[in-house]
């Protein structure tokens, strides 16, 4: 494997984030609800009481547990279109692995996008304890019923794109999903622990190669600075609408699925981000941005939210493209879960066969030597990992 | 056996020799073979674990439906199981 080529200064404002993850881990493994006061109680007032007792004590609402038919639906829909941005999220950067400039980059990028495969899994996970399944929140996505976070509608135009995409979409995704690690619901809490451990490898990797862009030559830097350009304004989109314009906002605030506002954090975004700026070499493409000392914080052109409403709504640069792709890579992916399962069947019936075997003595062995194309290609593959077979099919608008 | 029908398998890690496995999370495969390596795929990939198990989700017997649970109840009223309930006189040490 080729070597890391460059050496990236320290980042700054990362490790104070990584720093509050390792808590929210260790809070986790701590966390009681101070729960063993008396029998449970099976009218629902008492268990509403309960619920609300444990949110506000900061403890853990568990898959068993009762809990508000709101509560279980604000979870389902945040779970699912936060398990669907991570798979379709895989796109605009699984487009560059085919082109990426080294092996080194390469292979840095093809560990990126398998861990965004594996964060959808997980939260499809945690969906699936509140009693929903994957099959159908995936055919929710495909019928264009549930979304995805709306910068993945925005394409990878250059090689530079897919580091100004991780440094700043996966920065501000760590933003907004450092306090999901000590959100109220167990699983999904859990869940986040794992995805922000990653996410941080995904942020860095994007820095390192844009900063070995703006240390290079002067076409090098005007295309880092170009990709910058493009990706702030959907990056500070990320965070959502306003708080006082966001509908669900104050609800899940009360329940503790969110801890912020949609506000706070764009503004911790922010906050972080310039600095990093400056160490890479880039300007943020905002003249208003400024430092603030009254305040404390950056000043800052907000998003526009209106271009944010139309893309949610289906008009972004490549809506179309990203569903599509999903669509297709789902149903063109088939064969490997129908060979995965005809696999499973013959095993099955190998080893109901090995133990009719070893009561008569009669070997048949039938099926077994039926041919096993499926075993050991399929195995990786047998879990729905989109974008496997189609990463590089994609066409690139550039 | 269509993806629907796929089993859910709950997954333990061992991190390192001498620790217990510990549940990971959950995934769907056809099989426990499979599910075996979806899961190294999907919970060893920075080496994580040294050894993996997978347990069919159904194979899992619950104390309770709830979490909160009367089961445990007979613990609450002995406080004298725990050596701090036993106070000691002055001096005495390795106790
Ligand atoms: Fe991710
Ligand atoms: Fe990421």
């Amino acid at each position: 494997m080729a070597e890391r080529p460059t050496q990236t200064p320290p980042m700054p404002g990362s490790d104070r984030l990584l720093a509050e993850v390792t808590q929210a881990g260790e809070e986790l493994a701590r966390t009681h609800s101070g729960a063993h006061d008396g029998p449970a109680e099976a009218d629902e007032e008492a268990l509403a009481a309960r619920f609300k007792e444990i949110v506000a004590a900061d403890g853990k609402i568990e898959p068993r547990d009762w809990m508000p038919g709101g509560y279980r639906a604000s979870l389902v829909r945040q779970l699912a279109q936060h398990a669907h941005s991570e798979i379709v999220g895989m796109q605009p950067e699984a487009h560059w692995i085919g082109r990426a400039p080294s092996l080194y980059r390469k292979a840095v990028l093809l560990a990126k996008v398998q861990d965004e495969a594996g964060h959808g899994l997980y939260l499809y996970a945690a969906a699936e304890t509140l009693g929903v399944r994957r099959a159908d929140l995936l055919d929710a996505l495909h019928e264009g019923r549930q979304g995805y976070l709306s910068f993945i509608n925005y394409p990878t135009l250059t090689w530079a794109d897919t580091g100004a995409l991780a440094w700043l979409t996966d920065g501000a995704a760590i933003v907004n999903q450092v306090p999901l690690c000590r959100t109220s619901y167990g699983p999904y809490a859990r869940a986040m622990v794992r995805v922000c451990k990653e996410e941080s490898f995904h942020h860095r990797q994007g820095f390192d190669s844009l900063w070995a862009l703006t240390h290079g030559s002067p076409r090098q830097r005007e295309m880092a600075q170009a990709a910058v350009d493009r990706w702030w304004y959907p990056a500070l989109a990320m965070f959502g609408p306003p708080h006082s314009a966001s509908t669900h906002s104050e609800r899940s605030m009360a329940w503790r699925i969110k801890r912020f506002t949609n506000d706070e954090l764009r503004q911790r975004f922010v906050d972080v981000c310039v600095p990093q700026a400056e160490a890479l070499g880039v300007t943020l493409p905002d003249p208003e941005l400024r430092w603030n000392a009254e305040r404390g914080h950056y000043d800052f052109t907000p998003p526009d939210f209106a271009e944010l409403r139309r893309v949610i709504r289906g008009d972004g640069p490549c809506n179309r493209e990203r569903v599509a792709h999903r669509r297709a890579a789902h149903e063109e992916g088939a064969w490997v879960r129908e060979a995965a399962a005809a696999h499973a069947r013959r095993r099955a019936a190998r080893s109901a066969d090995a133990e009719a075997d070893s009561g008569s003595g009669s070997g048949s062995g039938s099926g077994a030597d039926a041919g096993d194309a499926a075993g050991s290609g399929g195995a990786a593959a047998g879990t729905d990992r989109p974008g496997g077979a189609r990463a590089d099919a994609e066409g690139m608008p550039a | 056996m269509s993806e629907h029908d796929w089993p859910l398998w709950e997954v333990f890690v061992r991190a390192r020799r001498g620790l217990a496995h510990l549940h990971a999370g959950s995934l769907h495969a056809p099989d426990a073979h499979l599910a075996l390596r979806n899961a190294r795929d999907l919970f060893t990939r920075r080496g994580e674990g040294v050894s993996l198990w997978v347990v069919p989700a159904d194979a899992v017997t619950a104390s309770s439906p709830d979490e909160k649970d009367p089961f445990f109840d007979p613990a609450a009223d002995k406080p004298y199981r725990h050596p701090t309930f036993f106070a000691l006189p002055e001096g005495v040490e390795h106790l």
